[in-house]
């Protein structure tokens, strides 16, 4: 069974290179590196791996996000393999908390150098949450009433946290960062967004507020902080 | 003079109509509300192209061009845009595009940044170190001229040459990095510009993949951002999704920068040239 798998995972890589080889002006990755190079040249040197893709990325890409079932599959082992779970085994932190960080896209750009907060999950710049918040993106799902559509099933809050953790590990090639696979935010900070999406006290499982709507539209803007902008 | 004043007041007018609009009721609206406010904000200004404030930086980019300046004490003048040295009428539509004295391809801020450089004697690094403007500043010189130079072709079509090999070749690198994954969020432009009617928060995205929509919006750039009150170009732009990517800071005229500009305006050929444009 084994052997038939890296057999089929063998032909596939070769059929992707062929596809590849097939246009002979494929941009090479040592070609892009120099580009990239040129491109940013006040990459701190802690910076530089930000310009090459991991693996994973990489093989999204030359499938242009949707690998063959085999190949997904892999993906998926890998990135798995790859989620730190709390120690304590309690997967739902503090909602309040967790609103606070799905509001804030705080973190990790060359204007935050020096941290002065929390990196923010910026949950709102794409996906719908609670009621209360109408400023809210598209390019994810919408979460609204999440935990109730769940009915608040405690072993869903592990799936959730797995989810946040590493997309990757969920859904292949997903456009959702990998939240803590990539060091963005910390296991508490991931329980918290849980607690958020699946607290039956937390906003997103009730009703509106009444004349609470759009409270927070001016707050951020798509990556938050619009006036700190380069 | 006058025209100044005019478009002064307009702008004045057309700002806290914005303000109002902005500060008022609008926001606790229905989103569609909001929508058909803001659509209908942005077609006053298109029946009067006088009231974006983008043409005081146009004015200005005009007068710099034909200002004697730099070390060497001349115009721009003499700049070949492509279509000869001082020809401005058309040539923003035919970038970017493969210029042999230079012996790489360049889209309209490289070329004026190249042009300033060899002409009038000014050192690159001064106009690129800190290249665009913060909130509330106004474009940079090189911006400015860049926004005269593409009013120039309004009502033209984006028909950038693709013939040299070069040409060929930027293109490519432009489409490789437009689908590229990487920094910490693994985002590519294709993240958010690849899948059409999607939003960031409330701010709607181009899908760019779709020439119907690439068309609409590309030859909008350089455009008066709202939002920051100035001038933004396109380099400027794809420098600020960068830095929403994660990444570091793009230079500007590099090959990466010119690249994806190359493969913008080549999912826009066709498009007609409305700039400078207005933009939230």
């Amino acid at each position: 069974m084994r052997s038939v798998l890296i057999v089929t995972l063998i032909s596939l890589g070769l059929a992707a290179s062929l596809a590849l080889a097939d246009d002979r002006h494929a941009i090479s990755e040592r070609q892009m590196s120099r580009v990239l190079r040129q491109a940013f040249p006040s990459t701190p040197p802690d910076w530089r791996s930000r310009l090459t893709p991991d693996a994973t990325m990489a093989t999204c890409a030359q499938w242009g996000n949707q690998p063959p079932k085999e190949i997904a599959d892999a993906i998926k082992r890998r990135e798995a393999a790859a989620i730190r779970l709390p120690d304590d085994g309690n997967f739902m932190g503090d909602w309040r908390r967790g609103e606070k960080l799905a509001q804030s896209g705080y973190g990790l750009r060359f204007t935050d150098a020096e941290a002065q907060r929390p990196n923010g999950g910026n949950c709102y710049a794409c996906h719908e949450l609670s009621p209360d918040e109408v400023s809210f993106g598209t390019l994810g799902v919408s979460l609204k009433a999440y935990g109730r559509t769940h009915k608040f099933d405690p072993q869903h809050a592990r799936v959730v946290y797995e989810k946040i953790y590493n997309s990757q590990a969920a859904v292949t090639c997903s456009t959702m960062p990998r939240f803590g696979a990539n060091g963005i935010l910390s296991i508490d900070q991931i329980k918290d967004l849980v607690a958020l999406l699946m607290d039956p006290e937390s906003p997103i499982n009730k009703p509106a507020a009444a004349g609470q709507k759009g409270k927070a539209d001016s707050k951020e803007d798509a990556g938050g902080d619009a006036a700190k902008r380069p | 003079m006058k025209r100044y004043r005019r478009l002064a007041m307009r702008s004045a007018l057309l700002a806290g109509l914005g303000f109002a609009a902005v500060a008022g009721d609008l926001r606790a609206a229905e989103p569609d509300v909001i929508d058909r406010g803001l659509e209908a904000f942005r077609s006053m200004l298109k029946a009067d192209p006088w009231s974006n404030p983008a043409m005081l930086d146009a004015d200005r980019g005009q007068a710099l061009w034909k200002e004697r300046r730099g070390p060497r004490n001349v115009s721009l003048e003499r700049c070949d845009l492509g279509k000869g040295p001082g020809v401005v009428e058309g040539a923003f539509a035919e970038l970017p595009r493969y210029f042999r004295d230079a012996g790489r391809v360049m889209d309209l801020e490289t070329r004026i940044l190249w042009c300033m450089e060899t002409l009038q004697g000014i050192e690159p690094a001064g106009l690129t170190d800190k290249p665009h403007p913060a909130a509330n500043e106004p474009v940079k010189d090189p911006g400015a001229i860049a926004t005269w130079i593409a009013s120039r072709s309004q009502g033209r079509t984006f028909n950038a040459p693709v013939s040299h090999p070069r040409e060929k070749a930027t293109l490519r690198l432009g489409k490789t990095m437009f689908h590229r994954r990487m920094g910490p969020f693994d985002f590519s432009c294709a993240s958010c510009h690849a899948s059409p009617g999607k939003r960031i928060r409330r701010q709607g995205l181009a899908h760019l993949v779709n020439p119907d929509e690439a068309r609409q919006v590309v030859g909008e750039w350089p455009a008066y951002r709202v939002s920051t009150a100035h001038v933004m170009t396109l380099q400027h732009r794809l420098y600020d999704c960068f830095w929403q990517m994660r990444l570091p800071e793009l230079k500007l005229g590099s090959e990466a920068s010119v690249a994806l500009t190359a493969y913008l305006v080549k999912q826009a050929e066709g498009g007609t040239i409305a700039a400078p444009g207005l933009k939230r």
